[in-house]
């Protein structure tokens, strides 16, 4: 099930940027595009745990800071000859306001 | 005869009109309710009246000929104020009249900002025709003034209309690009490019403050970075409400817009709504096109015939003249999606198709939209792209069935195609050149000048060379900057400066970029080229940087941070050791180094904690160190005069001016420097960028040195006499390498290109020339040279904290 919880506007990200979100499973990027469409990730590269939220934007892709992997916002999964994924969150804009899935963030503390 | 009541005589209402007499004339009694002083007209083409194309006759679309055959009962000038539905009347301002069924299309009301001052008189909606001789009769008084609020659609037609008509027009728009609703950047430049040329001003990214009167008149518009427009008149168009109140009165079921199904059949079921007063599955319209499929739906509902109101996808052009643009669709980045963006710079063209599972499900066009229906058709039609996706975006002139790949495309243009814009040599021209023996690149540019211009159409004239040649030809391996660009840095460096370009987007656009953004390679590259060619106009982008240059500090493998405090020339004292100490205790510092550049790094830094950090540091005098940046790193020094017995000149005081000179520069690649009081070189001077050792008769200038990956010793720049004179060169060097470096060239690398003999010349031989260099230096410096750290803390502390705690937000 999908627990949409607002977190900030949309202007708290600058275009082709990110911010990071803590949660209880580890920190999540937020990613805002040129086009204003946003998604989240693991603040995790694959690769050797890069903070993602600290990348260049470019298109619908992002550029780890430490070794240059470039990762898809959509999917998640490792672009060109590198390989590996990040677990992706549900994330959408509503009114100016960006609303994230956190029903796979918040459950264990939700359980407590 | 059963009653129909209309309330508003607008485009919509307008068309159900028509099709119920078609299909039915003298079934209903009509009465037609109109605020409005007047039937019906065509309410878009109010632009044309505006720019002075038509009259307002020309666009009436109904006349009183036309009510009258049809016996409607045209109440015009009057106004509903109320429904009672109980009774199932209409009330109008001079009285009842019964229905049997009722139909709203009272459209929408402009929205208008409620900034202070915008009841002022002079500042006006556009949306009637009203407002529209209101412009008219204030463009007609001589040298007067408009300002328009909004880069969309109407208000750049009203602005375009009022230039038309000879007025000075300002345009502020809050988004950082025109139109941004129906165009992505690239387009949206290239339509802020026309309407500059037509002698329109456009503010972007603006915020509107207030709207200063005098007398009760509007006088100007103030920004908020405090800027003043004065105007005669100001025109708001910043979007539209729909205009629900009467229905909302009337107790009938309303959301954003009144509710209607499929039908167009409100919460009543003798009552029914069309055009932009209405809410249909969530959406509501701003456009005709949809507005028409709901009255013809509308007049089969009046007729108990069987109809359905589908939401299609809309079009968006301008009905600005000289101003080609076309969108349709969705083309936000999304999961799944695809771009294909295609260029063509000499003709201003810009053409970009968003493709989601092998289907076009989004087009934006600029300057050329010839093929607009065509590609609306594949949106709409849903056409499986898969075996025209290599050409589709050449349009369908290229679409000959079958696969095609883009080789194919070049060979099936015809010979008098235009292939190099800039000299108009056209595809049979280089064909004829290449037969004649011209069989590089090299030799079509020299017989026929094709790309020898801007360069842009080299990939094209390769292409020309291949399919031509055939496997004679191999393609040459000048290296592009990235994969966005077939050219090279040197080709973007010189078109930056030789076409003036002076944003990121400018760039993508007139040197055909393959890609929507750029990617992490080439936007550093860019945004460091804008920086130092044109310091003044163009905005630093910290999304172009990587992460150290956007945070003022080096990442560390586990995410941390190291901190570098600038210790000028190397010197320090208690009170700033003191802080660091203090600032290593406070923020448990894990590790605090000595550098190899003189100076103290704190590694191991929380992200989070950076402000306070820096915050802490300024306190204590110190500013950043730049230990993370393309930029001025260290002034090395040795202890010279002050205390060594062989120093022959102030290595350290001048090392610390130099420091102060330089400090803060953006530089292609980093700059170090050293200064020695003598040749025993005690700052290891001859393998720095600069390296300055001083001798008893002055100083030693060598440039191009480096001690990292290759080992470099300082060629000779010049010997001179006064410490004044050892500024002055460094600094021209420097603005030299600034201004022609290749991006991550370290100085070494720029002198080997460009040889020592040139830079000689340049800035030792030449003195005026030295002279200019020093003094763009200096421009630069005015902007560049702050302390980003006193900066950041100042104005961006927040964006270095997490933007949420989910953490804490699930525990309360
Ligand atoms: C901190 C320091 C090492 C130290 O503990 O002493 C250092 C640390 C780094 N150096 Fe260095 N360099 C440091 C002095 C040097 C020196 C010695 C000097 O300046 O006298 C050199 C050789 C001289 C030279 O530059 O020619 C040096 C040659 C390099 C190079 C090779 C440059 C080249 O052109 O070949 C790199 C890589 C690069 O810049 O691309 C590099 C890159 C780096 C980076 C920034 C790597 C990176 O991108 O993350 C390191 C950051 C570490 C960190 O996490 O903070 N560092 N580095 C020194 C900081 C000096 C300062 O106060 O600012
Ligand atoms: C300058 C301009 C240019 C445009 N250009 C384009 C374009 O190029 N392409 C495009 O697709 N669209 C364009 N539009 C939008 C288009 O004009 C509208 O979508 C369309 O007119 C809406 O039709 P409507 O019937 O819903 O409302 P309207 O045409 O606005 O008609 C509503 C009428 O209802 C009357 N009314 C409201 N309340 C009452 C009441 N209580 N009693 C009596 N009467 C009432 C109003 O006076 C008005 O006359 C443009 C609009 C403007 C202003
Ligand atoms: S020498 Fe290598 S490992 Fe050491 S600081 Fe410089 S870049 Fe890092
Ligand atoms: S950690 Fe991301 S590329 Fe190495």
């Amino acid at each position: 099930m999908t627990t949409w919880i607002d977190i900030a506007a949309l202007e708290d990200i600058p275009q082709r940027g990110a911010r990071m979100v803590k949660t209880a499973h580890g920190c999540v990027a937020v990613f805002r595009t040129a086009e204003d469409e946003v998604f989240a990730l693991d603040n995790a590269c694959p690769h050797k745990q890069g903070p993602l939220a600290e990348g260049i934007v470019h298109g619908v892709s992002v550029t780890c800071p430490l070794h240059n992997w470039v990762i898809s916002l959509e999917t998640g999964l490792v672009q060109g000859p590198d390989e590996g994924s990040v677990e992706t969150y549900g994330a959408q804009v509503e009114n100016g306001r960006i609303l994230l899935d956190a029903s796979k963030l918040t459950t264990q503390v939700a359980a407590e | 005869m059963k009653k129909l009541v209309v309330i508003g005589a607008g485009m919509a209402s307008g068309r159900a009109l028509e099709h119920v007499f078609d299909a039915a004339e003298g079934a209903w009694d009509v009465t037609l309710f109109n605020a409005e002083p007047r039937g019906n007209y065509n309410r878009i083409m109010l632009s044309p009246v505006l720019s002075g194309e038509k009259t307002y006759e020309e666009i009436v679309t109904h006349d009183a000929d036309w009510y009258e055959s049809h016996g409607v009962n045209c109440r015009f000038g009057e106004k509903v104020i109320s429904v009672d539905r109980a009774r199932k009347v209409v009330v109008g301002e001079k009285g009842e009249v019964p229905y049997d069924k009722l139909m709203f299309a009272t459209g929408s009301n402009p929205f208008i900002i409620p900034l202070p001052g915008h009841d002022l008189d002079g500042v006006i909606a556009y949306r009637d025709l009203e407002d529209t001789n209101r412009m008219i009769d204030v463009a007609a008084e001589e040298g007067s003034k408009a300002v328009v609020i909004g880069g969309g659609l109407l208000g750049l037609e009203a602005a375009a209309g009022l230039r038309f008509r000879g007025m000075d027009v300002t345009v502020v728009h809050i988004n950082p690009w025109l139109m941004e609703r129906q165009l992505d950047e690239a387009a949206g430049y290239l339509l802020r490019k026309s309407l500059v040329d037509k002698g329109i001003h456009i503010k972007c990214a603006a915020n509107s403050k207030e709207i200063l009167g005098e007398d009760g008149k509007v006088k100007a518009l103030l920004l908020d970075d405090g800027t003043e427009l004065p105007c005669d008149l100001l025109v708001m168009a910043v979007g539209i409400r729909p205009n629900v109140a009467l229905a909302q009165d009337a107790g009938l079921a309303v959301g954003k817009g009144i509710h209607v199904d499929d039908q167009m059949i409100t919460s009543d079921e003798d009552i029914l709504a069309v055009g932009e007063c209405v809410e249909h599955n969530g959406a509501i319209f701003g456009l005709v096109a949809p507005l028409y499929d709901q009255a013809k739906v509308a007049a089969k509902t009046l007729m108990e015939e069987e109809g359905t109101f589908v939401q299609k996808e809309l079009a968006t052009k301008l009905k600005v003249t000289g101003c080609d643009l076309f969108s349709a669709g969705d083309f936000a980045d999304g999961e799944g999606r695809e771009d294909i963006v295609f260029r063509d710079p000499a003709r201003g063209v810009y053409r970009r198709l968003v493709i989601e599972d092998n289907k076009l499900i989004g087009v934006v066009m600029y300057g050329d939209t010839a093929d607009s229906n065509w590609f609306f058709g594949l949106i709409k039609d849903k056409t499986d792209i898969a075996n025209m996706r290599e050409t589709v975006i050449f349009g369908p002139a290229y679409q000959g069935g079958g696969d095609m790949d883009p080789l194919a495309a070049v060979a099936a243009l015809p010979l008098d195609a235009e292939v190099c814009g800039c000299n108009g040599i056209c595809k049979g021209t280089i064909v004829t050149a290449i037969e004649n023996g011209a069989t590089d690149l090299g030799a079509v540019r020299a017989t026929t000048k094709a790309s020898a211009s801007c360069g842009t159409c080299t990939g094209l004239v390769e292409q020309v060379l291949a399919t031509t040649l055939g496997d004679d030809f191999v393609l040459p391996a000048a290296e592009p900057m990235c994969g966005c660009t077939d050219l090279t840095h040197e080709d973007v460096r010189r078109m930056i400066k030789a076409q003036e370009l002076k944003s990121m987007v400018s760039v993508w656009q007139e040197l055909g970029w393959k890609t929507v953004d750029g990617c992490a390679k080439c936007r550093p590259a860019l945004n460091y080229y804008l920086i130092a060619d044109w310091p003044l106009e163009y905005l630093d982008d910290p999304q172009s940087r990587f992460i150290n240059e956007r945070k003022h500090a080096n990442i560390q493998k586990d995410g941390t941070f190291s901190v570098v405090p600038r210790m000028w020339g190397g010197i320090t004292n208690a009170n700033e050791l003191r802080a660091i100490a203090d600032a290593a205790d406070k923020y448990n510092v894990p590790t605090v180094k000595v550098t190899g550049g003189q100076r103290i790094d704190l590694l191991g830094v929380k992200g989070e904690d950076l402000p306070n950090i820096w915050a802490d540091l300024n306190k204590a005098g110190m500013v950043s160190g730049h230990a993370y940046s393309k930029g001025l790193r260290t002034v090395k020094t040795c202890v010279g005069t002050d205390h060594c017995r062989f120093g022959t000149q102030d290595s350290t005081g001048l090392g610390i001016k130099l420091e102060k000179a330089l400090w803060g520069s953006w530089t292609p690649h980093k700059v170090k420097l050293g200064v020695s009081g003598c040749p025993r070189n005690c700052a290891e001077a001859t393998c720095k960028d600069v390296g300055i050792v001083c001798v008893d008769s002055g100083f030693q200038i060598g440039i191009g040195g480096a001690a990292g990956m290759d080992l470099k010793e300082i060629q000779p720049l010049a010997q001179v006499e006064t410490e004044e004179e050892a500024m002055q060169l460094t600094i021209a060097a420097i603005q030299l390498y600034r201004e022609t470096a290749k991006y991550l060239d370290r100085m070494y690398k720029w002198v080997d290109k460009f040889g020592l003999d040139w830079v000689i010349e340049q800035v030792v031989d030449d003195l005026d020339n030295r002279q200019a260099l020093v003094e763009r230096f200096d421009l630069s410096q005015t902007i560049y040279q702050k302390d980003p750290w006193a900066q950041h803390v100042e104005e961006e502390a927040e964006t270095y904290q997490p933007i949420a705690n989910l953490v804490l937000e699930a525990a309360e």
